[in-house]
């Protein structure tokens, strides 16, 4: 099978300069940029257009199936397949309820936490900072991991003291909001305080100055200038939202209540890699990159003009 | 100025304090469970050190089929150390190159770049395995090391940090002393974007130690496992053999700790590129 593979900008070579000097430093560009180029063209650029190439088609048995499974062409197909799969829609289900449970919380507490650490009464904020951010350096496997345990009984402490199960059926997808916000709170917190950090000490001091206590400055004027990087950081977690893998695949080892299929990811793993139906899972993924690119070029589009 | 009770100075300290306790505790808990036996899990309280079966249970996670957790170890360690410096070099070269020199596709790489920072591991996982199965190099260690090498915002980042960092004077003065190009990216233009490339080098590291989806899909051979897929593995098959828990909390402990030192000891780093990461 022939793969389209995208050349770099490798195979130019540069247009016949007066200045040899100039050559020279097109050379010098092609080959500091050359490495580069050949891993992206190979390992994203590649798999992107194999992936819609694969999306197109599906295997079927020719004649009585002893010839092996064949390539057909089927367009839409695989697409049409993915959307009218009620086990997608349960996915996207999971991860809406998830985003819409986990990202107020997660970024509410985020800016909470930051504007805390901004204000001025506050002591050893070094301290506070490093140990709320200290999660997000745990690989999301291991932490993963550790709170699976803390949800088990018999190991950890937490059957025992909430008064829901964490591992059943209704209990898992607070489970993963909780896994997601511990490991998020803590960097969103210190991306918002870097923001905060820039709000310029004289607006503060002169909202101050007018008679506005701490809450008042915070909520109406320091909230409203971080506001930009509180957009970026929203659709970041939306994104990260919807594609949820590690969490509930982890938590798949501790109980039955999470099916193969919870999450969109998950249903691409699935497809992919257990079901070994190639065109599904290359059409579900597809569906799942568009939706992100969009979402970020919509951010990009918006942090772009507010800068422009 | 009349302060409200909830902003009062113990009020906010007890809320850094609620956080903070949220933030550690599970580690702490991992911290004291690597030193019980499978047996006081249920027997003591949750924070109460156990029997100090550390030393027990390390052995028996050393000498687990065969050793392998220390392969795993070896193995994170080349991923992830491996992949960090050659990573962190390559896309140097290539953020100073969009930003310092003219090449002919240099706008179309960059836009190229661009949006590979938006495509999801999750569209790229399939269609790596099976490119991989045609050029027969699944399950091995190259065929996971060179996507992880792969990492677009490290380019945008290092090509920010070359405008910012290297002056065209600067440059200028190195050609018209007689450096030669690949001579004034190394000895001239590196030096002056370390700081930047540092940040590069510890995001990469953290990114390809924690990735899982890509090792998870494109290996089958223990013996060439990263740690988090190892102990994954592991863990799946607690449920039928109750042994493995104490060697799947000891080993997570393990895995956490050199990346708690790198980032107490590499603060600044870690500021100044979340600092970058918010302004993208």
């Amino acid at each position: 099978m022939s793969v389209p593979v995208p050349r770099g900008p490798a195979v130019a070579t540069p247009p016949a300069a007066r200045v040899p000097r100039r050559r020279e430093r097109g050379v010098a560009g092609l080959l500091l940029a050359g490495p580069f180029a050949l891993l992206l063209a190979g390992t994203v650029l590649a798999p992107v257009l194999y992936a819609l190439y694969l999306s197109l088609f599906t295997e079927r048995l020719a004649g009585l199936g002893f010839d092996g499974p064949r390539q057909v062409f089927t367009a839409m197909g695989n697409y049409a397949a993915v959307l009218g799969d009620r086990a997608f829609h349960d996915s996207l289900g999971n991860v809406a309820l998830f985003a819409l449970v986990h990202i107020p919380v997660m970024l509410g507490a985020a800016l909470l936490l930051a504007l805390l650490l901004d204000s001025a009464v506050v002591r050893l904020r070094q301290l506070w900072s490093l140990a709320v951010f200290l999660p997000h350096v745990v690989p999301v496997v291991i932490g993963g991991l550790v709170w699976a345990y803390l949800y088990s009984p018999g190991i950890g402490p937490l059957a025992a003291v909430l008064p829901f199960d964490p591992l059943s059926d209704v209990g898992v997808l607070p489970s993963v909001v909780n896994m997601a916000t511990w490991q998020w709170t803590g960097y969103n917190m210190v991306i918002f305080y870097t923001a905060l950090q820039a709000v310029p000490r004289e607006v503060v001091e002169a909202a101050r100055a007018d008679g506005a206590g701490p809450v008042r400055v915070a909520l109406s004027v320091k909230v409203p200038m971080v506001r930009p990087t509180a957009f970026v950081a929203l659709v970041f977690t939306v994104i990260g939202s919807l594609q949820l893998f590690t969490e509930p695949l982890v938590l798949r080892g501790f109980t039955g209540s999470v099916t193969s299929t919870w999450t969109p990811s998950l249903y691409v793993y699935e497809a992919a890699f257990i079901a070994g139906d190639h065109g599904r899972a290359a059409a579900a993924s597809v569906l799942l990159a568009v939706v992100c690119a969009a979402l970020s070029a919509l951010v990009m589009r918006l942090s772009a003009r507010r800068s422009g | 100025m009349i302060r409200s009770r909830w902003t009062s100075v113990p009020a906010v300290h007890l809320v850094l304090l609620l956080a903070a306790l949220y933030s550690l505790l599970p580690l702490v808990w991992l911290a004291t469970s690597a030193t019980k036996s499978l047996g006081e899990f249920s027997t003591t309280s949750p924070f109460e050190l156990g029997q100090w079966h550390l030393g027990a249970n390390l052995a028996a996670l050393f000498a687990q089929e065969g050793g392998i957790f220390l392969v795993w170890v070896g193995n994170s360690a080349f991923y992830a150390g491996g992949g960090a410096v050659l990573g962190a070099l390559i896309c140097a070269a290539c953020g100073y190159a969009i930003a310092k020199t003219r090449f002919p596709g240099r706008r179309l790489l960059f836009a190229l770049t661009l949006a590979g920072v938006l495509v999801p591991t999750t569209a790229l996982a399939l269609p790596l395995y099976l490119l991989a199965s045609q050029l027969r190099v699944v399950d091995t260690a190259l065929a996971v090391f060179l996507p992880l090498l792969t990492n677009p915002f490290g380019v945008y980042l290092a090509r920010v940090y070359a405008e910012a960092a290297v002056p065209d004077e600067v440059l200028e003065a190195a050609r018209v002393d007689g450096a030669g190009e690949l001579r004034t990216f190394f000895a001239v233009a590196l030096p002056m974007m370390r700081p930047g490339v540092v940040t590069v080098l510890l995001f990469q590291f953290v990114g390809i130690w924690n990735n899982f989806f890509l090792p998870l899909v494109l290996l089958t051979d223990p013996e060439l496992f990263p740690l988090s897929l190892g102990l994954f593995q592991w863990s799946t098959r607690q449920s039928q053999f109750p042994q493995y828990t104490p060697l799947v909390v000891t080993g997570s402990l393990l895995a956490v700790l050199p990346l708690v030192v790198a980032f107490l000891v590499l603060r600044r780093q870690w500021r100044a590129g979340l600092a970058a990461g918010s302004a993208r």
